[in-house]
């Protein structure tokens, strides 16, 4: 207490309702200006957290359970093009991954003008990643794009590394469960007359999901918990926007703490409800 | 023949897998080796690279310094880097089964001395340099070893207080162990770099460098506990009546019967956590600290070789993967020999 008296660091959560006085780069749901309140800061942050981490694991259990399946594959080189992504994709640090991913977009990709466009409407800038929705097609006026939707480059380096990095871990997962599939269950099949993807489909995939749901929980809060790692390229999660507060405030004690209760509550309420999916696969 | 009917054309679906992989392979491949050497620039000439399409790998060759030693004075580059080989090496000893013997803990003891000679100086006639000029490789290293030296004892305590009969104790380390994993590490280091200091006594200071190894050593602890927790749980039940049994006092039993048992059954999984742990010390970068992967992206804000980040974090990508991926083939191969 003396120390931030000294220091002339108020304490208390007072200045969650003064002005944040800074803009944040994008917002996924929300509105927000420079003169909203700190709170309604950190909520913009916790929504856009939220939002990488949802569509992070999306796209990482689809991306893994497919690398997964393929490391079983009986087809040689899809077999080792899926061992080979997941020993590197395992054995390299996810922030420089972030930093890679985020120089292959800001450095790699060409300026709006000469946008890569791989699909019809959907184009690839250092300016980001625009794709039509159901309102609009993304056109390009002056110097950047109008329309449609856009990934910003620090939103799609943070999805593309979540996702890719978190993939090969699941992948490993899949696998493993499915291994722990008792031999004579594909055996079975087969000689119901089943093929091998309804095999798979029907019996293997269902008794695997028990063995795969507990260490699947853990990579999911995993992917929630690195996706702080969004303060390092200037996405503005919850983390960075806290950071930006602490660094404005001094509050530094009370910053920390919300940043803390936070990932605690998602963490806790992801557990909650893989146990009660978990609960819902096991045997009865 | 019969070998690509079977791994490569087994039905239409893996055909078209074939084929599909073969067209990336074809399509993605060529360009990948054009830009990575064909028309890749060695020389450390920034011009070049601009004009050139392809990677700019002189930007490695004009850095390397730097991205391996940071801002440690330059003409006593020396010192870092026989640290960092005595340092792999002393690894390297160490993973050898023939030498996992008591003497082990006198040759690091011995080994880290050096270190700590060759990196702080002061004596033997070498200049002093203050340890807020250390970074680069050295730096990741010494945070992983010394991470793991102090978080395994700490861990074996929690995974013990956590089967402890004392309600407190198991309550405070369940606490201890859920709390921390369910934050990311990044505000711990946040807590360990702007919260501490506040709390220290009037006058009190300690640098930077120790903070975060703080930092890094309580996360540590954290998951190595639930590894040997693990392994704990794994020893029969009849181990524990035997110790029972033979009348010994609690540390008794533990020391010579359960963890023993426990920390030979923990080895994989334990190594596992050590690669992470590995990879997580890179995350010292966003509190200003001069790992590895900050002196890469350092190096990046010279104007004349910024925009060269794709191969700067190809670079570090390489580096770290081969620390990562010798120690995950290493611990492969305990299990297979068990």
């Amino acid at each position: 207490m003396a120390n931030l008296e000294e220091r002339r660091i108020a304490s208390g959560f007072g200045f969650l309702g003064r002005e944040a006085g800074f803009e944040i780069g994008e917002s996924a749901f929300l509105r927000y200006s420079a003169s909203d309140s700190y709170l309604r800061a950190l909520v913009v942050g916790l929504t856009n957290t939220l939002a990488v981490a949802l569509i992070g694991i999306v796209t990482a259990t689809v991306l893994g359970t497919a690398i997964g399946l393929s490391r079983l594959s009986r087809n040689f080189l899809l077999r080792n093009v899926a061992a080979a992504y997941v020993e590197f994709m395992r054995n390299v640090p996810l922030l420089v991954q972030l930093f890679f991913w985020y120089a292959v977009i800001t450095e790699g990709l060409p300026g709006a003008r000469e946008a890569l466009s791989p699909l019809p409407g959907v184009f690839l800038s250092n300016r980001g990643i625009f794709f039509p929705t159901f309102s609009g097609v993304p056109e390009l006026q002056g110097f950047n794009f109008v329309g449609g939707a856009t990934l910003t480059p620090e939103f799609a380096a943070l999805l593309i590394g979540l996702a890719t990095y978190t993939a090969a871990f699941i992948a490993e997962i899949v696998r493993a469960g499915i291994l722990a599939v008792d031999r004579g269950q594909a055996e079975a099949a087969h000689a119901l007359g089943l093929s091998r993807a309804q095999a798979m489909r029907l019996v293997i995939l269902p008794q695997a999901l028990r063995v795969i749901v507990p260490p699947m929980t853990s990579q999911y809060l995993n992917l929630t918990k690195n996706s702080s790692l969004a303060v390092a390229i200037g996405y503005p999660d919850l983390v960075s926007i806290a950071n930006t507060a602490m660094n404005q405030t001094g509050q530094a004690i009370e910053g920390i703490a919300i940043i803390m209760a936070v990932y605690l509550t998602i963490s806790l309420s992801i557990s909650a409800f893989m146990n009660w999916y978990n609960a819902h696969v096991a045997f009865r | 023949m019969k070998w690509l009917r079977d791994n490569l054309f087994a039905g239409g679906v893996s055909t078209l897998f074939t084929v599909l992989v073969l067209v990336l392979f074809f399509k993605l491949v060529p360009p990948f080796i054009d830009w990575a050497f064909l028309d890749a620039v060695w020389k450390p000439d920034s011009k070049a690279c601009r004009a050139s399409e392809g990677a700019c790998w002189g930007f490695i060759a004009e850095k390397h310094r730097f991205i391996l030693f940071g801002t440690y004075p330059y003409d006593l580059h020396w010192r870092p880097a026989i640290a960092t080989v005595l340092l792999i090496g002393l690894w390297i000893f160490s993973a050898i089964r023939r030498f996992w013997k008591s003497w082990l803990t006198l040759v690091w003891l011995a080994g880290l001395t050096v270190i700590g000679i060759l990196m702080w100086g002061g004596i033997l006639g070498i200049p002093y340099v203050e340890n807020e000029r250390w970074g680069g490789l050295i730096l990741t290293l010494l945070l992983t070893t010394f991470g793991v030296a102090f978080a395994f004892p700490l861990s074996i305590l929690l995974a013990l207080g956590r089967r402890s009969d004392m309600p407190v104790i198991r309550g405070l380390c369940v606490g201890y162990i859920e709390l921390i994993r369910g934050v990311p590490l990044i505000s711990l280091l946040f807590m360990a770099s702007v919260m501490l200091p506040l709390f220290l006594p009037h006058g009190v200071t300690i640098d930077k460098l120790l903070r975060a190894q703080i930092a890094m050593i309580m996360f540590a602890a954290a998951y190595l506990a639930e590894v040997v927790r693990g392994g704990l749980q794994a020893i029969p039940k009849g181990q524990y009546d035997a110790a029972h049994a033979l009348a010994l006092p609690y540390w008794r039993r533990t020391y010579l019967i359960i963890l023993p048992q426990a920390l030979r059954i923990s080895v994989p999984p334990l190594m596992n956590t050590f690669i992470a742990f590995f990879k997580d010390t890179s995350l010292v970068l966003i509190i200003g600290l001069f790992d590895l992967l900050s002196t890469v992206k350092i190096s990046l804000n010279e104007p004349a070789w910024a925009g060269f980040g794709v191969e700067a974090y190809l670079f570090a990508s390489i580096v770290y993967f081969v620390f990562c991926y010798s120690m995950s083939r290493y611990s492969r191969r305990l299990e297979q020999q068990r």
